[in-house]
C-alpha cells in the first residue's frame, strides 16, 4: 500500500501543479471547457489525496511496522481510537492530514460556491491546488509518511502517553480544520484581486468559510486548553507557549475580519483593510505551522525538529510577498465608497475594535519572536514566558472586553448624546453594581476586579439588546415574550448570534479572572494522613490518603493513588490520580511514566489532584492539590461561543446577501423595529 | 521371586490408604513450601500498614523526596515562577518541579532557591544570583531595561499611536464635512 501512497502523492503533485499553472496563466479565460477542467481538477486532487490517506490508514490499522511512521507512533496494544489519532500525531502524518483536508475544502469550495461567483473559481482552484502541491512536495522531499525501514520491528514504539487522551483525538483535527480552512477565504481574496472583481461579491462568497474557519479555530483552541488542563498536569490551561500563541494569532485577525467585513458590507468601506486581514490571517496560519515544525522557538508542543521548517519559512516569504504585492497593485481599485461620519459611531467602534484585535495579535507575535530578535541584537537568548505576556496583554484584553460591551451600544454613522445616554445607562449601571459588589465582598486585585466588572457591563449590554429587541417585537407583532425572543433571534441570526458570542467571551474572561485566586499545596502523606485546604469560595477541603494500588491495563502498568475528600466536613467521594508506565506488547517500557490527574469539576471550583510519586517505593505518596476557581466556566464559555457562532452562520434568517445599500436599508428597518 | 505374590500387610485397602496418605502429605508439603517461598518473596500487601511497600516501585517514576515546609512557601513559589527551568522544558521552575516529575533539573534549582532563601537573601538577590550563574535566559521574562523595554512597550505604544491617528483622522474628516455642510446653500 505504500506504493499506492507514494504514487498518489506524485499524482497529486502533477494534478495540482497543472491546475495551478493553467489557473494563474489565465489561459482558461474565454475557454469555458478549460475553466471547467481547472475547477474539476480539484476533485481529481482530492481523489489522489484520499488514496494516499487510505494507504496510510491501511498501514496503521494493519500494524505494518516496516513503515517508519507506523512504527514510530503506534504499537500492537494501542487502543483503536488512538490508532485513528496517530494519523495526525506525527510530523509526516499531520502534513498528509493537512493536504487531504485542504484538497477536500478546495473541492467543496468549487461545489458549494454559488454560480454567480463562478468567474472567481478557476483562480480559487489555482490557489488551493498550489498550497496542496506545496504540502505534498514537503512530504515527498523531506517528510514522507510512506518511508520504509530497512527491517521490520516486531512492535512499534506506541503513541506518546500525553497524546493518549480523547482531547488529542479531537483537538488537533479541530485546530487543523481551522488553519486549513483559512486557505479558502485567502484563495477567494487572491481570486478577487487577480480578476479585479473587487466588489463585495468575494466577501459574500467567503462568509461561511470565514465563520467555519473561526469556529474550528475557537473549538480547537478551547479543546487545546482542556487537553492541557486534564493531561499536562500543571493545573492551568494557557501558558503562552509559542505553539499556543501561534493558534491564537489567526483567531485574533479572523475575529477582526468578521467585525470589519460588516462595515464593507454596509458602507463599502475598509476594502483594503479586509483584504489585508485575510492575507495576513493566511500567513499567520502558515506561520503557526512553521513555529510548530521548525524548532526555531522551543515549545512543549513542537513536533520533532526537522528541516521542513525551511520549506515553511520559504513558503511564508513567497506567499507574503505575492499576496501583499498583488494587493498593492490593485490599491487604486479599492477606493472606499463612503467615509466615516463620526468618531462616535458604530463604524469607528469597529475600527478601534480592529485596531485592538490586530494590536493584540501583534503583541503576541512580538512576544513570541522577541527571543530571536533579542539574540540578534544582544547576542544572547532570553526567555519570554507568561509573566511577560500577562503584563503586556492583560490590559489589552481588558480593553477589548470593554469594547465588546461598547460596540453594540453605539449607533451606525453618528450617535447623538441622547442616544448614548439611553444606550449606556443600564449596562453602565450593571458594570458599576458588579464592581461595587466585588469591592464589598473584599476583592482588591485590580485585574480580576476590572475583568468581572467589565463582564457585568458586557452582560448588561447583551441583555439590553435582547430585551429591547424582544419588546419591539412584542409591541409590533403582539407576540408573547418567549415567541418574540425566539423570532427575534431566528430572524436576525447574525446579529444576535454575535451577541451570544460576546456572552461566551465574557464568560471566558470571568473564568480567566478566577484563576488569579487558585490555591496550591504540596503534601507527602502516608496512608491515613490528611491535609486541609481552604478554597477562595470559603469551602474547607480535607484530603486523606488511602493508599496506592498497582494493576496492569492493556498497554500500561498503572499506579493509582487515591484520596478521600471531605468538603466542609461532609464526605465528597474519592479522587484517584495515576502514574502510568506505558509498555509495548512485549511489556517493555516505551516512555517515561506519565501522570494522570484526578479532577472533580464544579461550578465554583475544581479540585485537582496530582500524584507526583512515591517516597522510597512505599505507599507514602507525594501529592499536589490545587483548588482552581471557575475553570468549568472556561469550557462553558467555549460552548456558548461556539453556539453563538453556529447560530450566526446558520443558513437564512437575515439580509445577509444584500448589497451595501440593501443591507443598510434592512438595518434601518431593524432600528425602526426597536 | 521371594516377595512375589506375597499379600501386602493389611490388604489392598491399607495399601490404598498409605498411598493416599503419602501423596496427600507430599501435596500438602509442596503447597506449604510453595506458600512459604511465596511469602518470603512477596512484599507486604499494598494498603496494609502505615507505609506498605509497592509491588513494583520502578513504574511509579522517579522516587520523590518528602515535602519540605518551604516547598509550600508562597515566597519561594513566587521566586520560582520567575525562573526558567534549565532542562529545556519551557516551564518555570515551580511548574516544572510540580508537573514534570521526571525532571532532575527543577528539584536541584529548587534546592538552590531554598538555600539562598534560608541564607536570608531577598527575592531580587536570589534572582540576581541566578542571572549571574545561568545568564539572563534563566528569567521567565526579561527585566524591563534597555533593549527589553522595546519588548514591553512597543505593542502598547503602537496601539495607542494607532488609536490617536484614527481619532485625529476621523475627527478632521468630521470637521471638514460639517464645515462643508454649513457652507452649502
Amino acid at each position: 500500500m505504500t506504493l499506492l501512497g507514494d504514487f498518489a502523492l506524485w499524482a497529486a503533485v502533477l494534478v495540482g501543479a497543472w491546475c495551478a499553472v493553467i489557473s494563474f496563466s489565465g489561459r482558461w479565460r474565454g475557454r469555458p471547457d478549460l475553466a471547467a477542467t481547472v475547477t474539476r481538477s480539484t476533485h481529481a486532487l482530492l481523489v489522489c489525496m484520499l488514496a494516499a490517506s487510505l494507504a496510510l490508514w491501511q498501514g496503521l490499522i494493519s500494524h505494518d511496522f516496516n513503515i517508519e511512521y507506523v512504527a514510530a507512533y503506534t504499537s500492537r496494544n494501542l487502543p483503536p481510537y488512538f490508532i485513528v489519532s496517530a494519523f495526525w500525531a506525527g510530523q509526516k502524518g499531520s502534513l498528509l492530514f493537512w493536504a487531504v483536508v485542504l484538497s477536500l475544502f478546495g473541492s467543496l469550495a468549487q461545489t458549494l460556491t454559488p454560480r454567480r461567483y463562478s468567474d472567481l473559481l478557476p483562480h480559487v482552484a489555482g490557489v488551493t491546488s498550489a498550497v496542496v502541491v506545496f504540502f505534498v512536495s514537503v512530504m515527498l522531499t523531506s517528510a514522507n509518511p510512506f518511508e520504509r525501514l530497512a527491517f521490520t520491528p516486531p512492535d512499534g514504539r506506541g503513541l506518546n502517553p500525553q497524546l493518549q487522551n480523547v482531547g488529542m483525538v479531537i483537538h488537533p483535527p479541530m485546530l487543523y480544520l481551522g488553519y486549513i480552512s483559512i486557505t479558502v477565504p485567502f484563495a477567494f481574496a487572491v481570486a478577487a484581486l487577480l480578476s479585479r472583481r473587487l466588489d463585495t461579491g468575494w466577501i459574500h462568497a467567503i462568509r461561511k468559510w470565514t465563520l467555519v474557519s473561526w469556529l474550528f479555530l475557537s473549538i480547537g483552541i478551547t479543546l487545546g486548553m482542556w487537553w492541557a488542563y486534564v493531561e499536562l498536569g500543571w493545573g492551568g490551561y494557557w501558558a503562552w507557549d509559542p505553539v499556543e500563541n501561534a493558534s491564537l494569532l489567526p483567531w485574533l485577525t479572523m475575529t477582526a475580519f468578521l467585525h470589519s467585513v460588516m462595515i464593507q458590507e454596509k458602507r463599502g468601506m475598509l476594502k483594503r483593510w479586509n483584504l489585508g486581514l485575510i492575507v495576513g490571517t493566511f500567513l499567520l496560519s502558515i506561520f503557526g505551522t512553521f513555529i510548530t515544525r521548525s524548532g526555531v522557538i522551543s515549545s512543549v508542543h513542537s513536533f520533532t525538529q526537522s528541516n521542513v521548517g525551511y520549506f515553511f519559512l520559504a513558503f511564508l516569504v513567497v506567499a507574503g510577498i505575492a499576496g501583499f504585492t498583488l494587493l498593492y497593485t490593485r490599491w487604486p481599485l479599492l477606493e472606499p465608497e463612503a467615509q466615516l461620519d463620526s468618531v462616535v459611531s458604530r463604524e469607528a467602534a469597529f475600527l478601534f475594535n480592529n485596531l485592538l484585535f490586530v494590536g493584540i495579535a501583534f503583541s503576541v507575535l512580538w512576544g513570541t519572536l522577541f527571543p530571536i530578535l533579542s539574540e540578534l541584537v544582544k547576542g544572547h537568548k532570553i526567555t519570554v514566558g507568561p509573566p511577560f505576556f500577562n503584563r503586556v496583554n492583560v490590559p489589552l484584553g481588558l480593553l477589548l472586553l470593554g469594547l465588546t460591551g461598547v460596540g453594540p451600544l453605539i449607533a451606525w454613522r453618528r450617535a447623538s448624546p441622547e442616544n448614548l445616554k439611553r444606550q449606556f445607562l443600564w449596562p453602565g449601571v450593571a458594570g458599576l453594581l458588579t464592581l461595587a459588589g466585588l469591592l464589598a465582598a473584599g476583592m482588591r486585585d485590580l485585574y480580576p476586579l476590572m475583568a468581572v466588572a467589565l463582564a457585568g457591563f458586557v452582560l448588561g449590554t447583551v441583555v439590553q439588546e435582547f430585551y429591547r429587541g424582544m419588546r419591539a417585537r412584542m409591541r409590533m407583532h403582539a407576540e408573547s415574550p418567549p415567541m418574540a425572543l425566539a423570532r427575534l433571534v431566528a430572524r436576525n441570526r447574525r446579529r444576535y448570534g454575535g451577541y451570544i458570542v460576546h456572552l461566551g467571551l465574557m464568560i471566558y474572561f470571568v473564568a480567566f479572572a478566577g484563576m488569579a485566586f487558585k490555591q496550591e499545596q504540596e503534601a507527602t502523606l502516608k496512608p491515613g494522613q490528611s491535609v486541609v485546604m481552604r478554597s477562595p469560595f470559603g469551602h474547607t477541603y480535607k484530603f486523606t490518603h488511602l493508599g496506592i494500588s498497582q494493576y496492569e491495563a492493556l498497554n500500561r502498568i498503572v499506579s493509582a493513588a487515591t484520596v478521600e475528600v471531605t468538603k466542609d466536613g461532609k464526605p465528597d467521594g474519592l479522587i484517584t490520580s495515576e502514574k502510568r508506565q506505558h509498555v509495548d506488547s512485549f511489556r517493555r517500557p516505551t516512555f517515561e511514566p506519565s501522570t494522570e490527574v484526578g479532577i472533580r469539576s464544579g461550578l465554583q471550583e475544581d479540585v485537582y489532584v496530582v500524584f507526583a510519586g512515591a517516597v522510597n517505593g512505599t505507599e507514602e505518596a507525594v501529592y499536589r492539590f490545587n483548588l482552581n476557581p471557575l475553570v468549568w466556566w472556561v469550557w462553558y464559555g467555549g460552548f456558548v461561543l461556539v453556539f453563538g457562532g453556529l447560530l450566526t452562520m446558520w443558513p437564512g434568517g437575515g439580509p445577509v446577501l444584500r448589497g451595501p445599500r440593501g443591507a443598510q436599508a434592512g438595518y434601518r428597518a431593524a432600528l425602526a423595529g426597536k | 521371586m521371594s516377595g512375589e505374590g506375597r499379600p501386602t500387610p493389611g490388604g489392598p485397602a491399607a495399601s490404598r490408604r498409605r498411598f493416599l496418605l503419602t501423596a496427600g502429605g507430599a501435596l500438602a508439603a509442596a503447597v506449604g513450601v510453595t506458600g512459604v517461598l511465596r511469602a518470603q518473596g512477596e512484599e507486604p500487601l499494598a494498603g496494609q500498614g502505615a507505609t506498605g511497600t509497592l509491588r513494583d516501585p520502578s513504574v511509579v517514576g522517579r522516587p520523590q523526596d518528602a515535602t519540605h515546609p518551604l516547598d509550600n512557601s508562597e515566597a519561594i513559589k513566587g521566586i520560582e515562577q520567575r525562573l526558567h527551568c534549565t532542562c529545556g522544558c519551557n516551564l518555570d521552575v515551580f511548574t516544572c518541579r510540580t508537573t514534570d516529575f521526571s525532571c532532575t533539573y527543577s528539584p536541584e534549582l529548587h534546592r538552590e532557591v531554598v538555600a539562598l532563601y534560608q541564607d536570608g537573601k531577598t527575592a531580587q538577590q536570589i534572582l540576581d544570583a541566578f542571572v549571574a550563574k545561568y545568564g539572563e535566559k534563566v528569567l521567565m521574562a526579561p527585566e524591563p531595561v534597555g533593549f527589553n523595554l522595546w519588548g514591553y512597550l512597543l505593542p502598547g505604544v503602537a496601539i495607542t499611536l494607532g488609536a490617536a491617528i484614527l481619532a485625529v483622522v476621523i475627527g478632521r474628516r468630521e470637521r471638514v464635512r460639517s464645515v462643508a455642510l454649513a457652507a452649502a446653500p
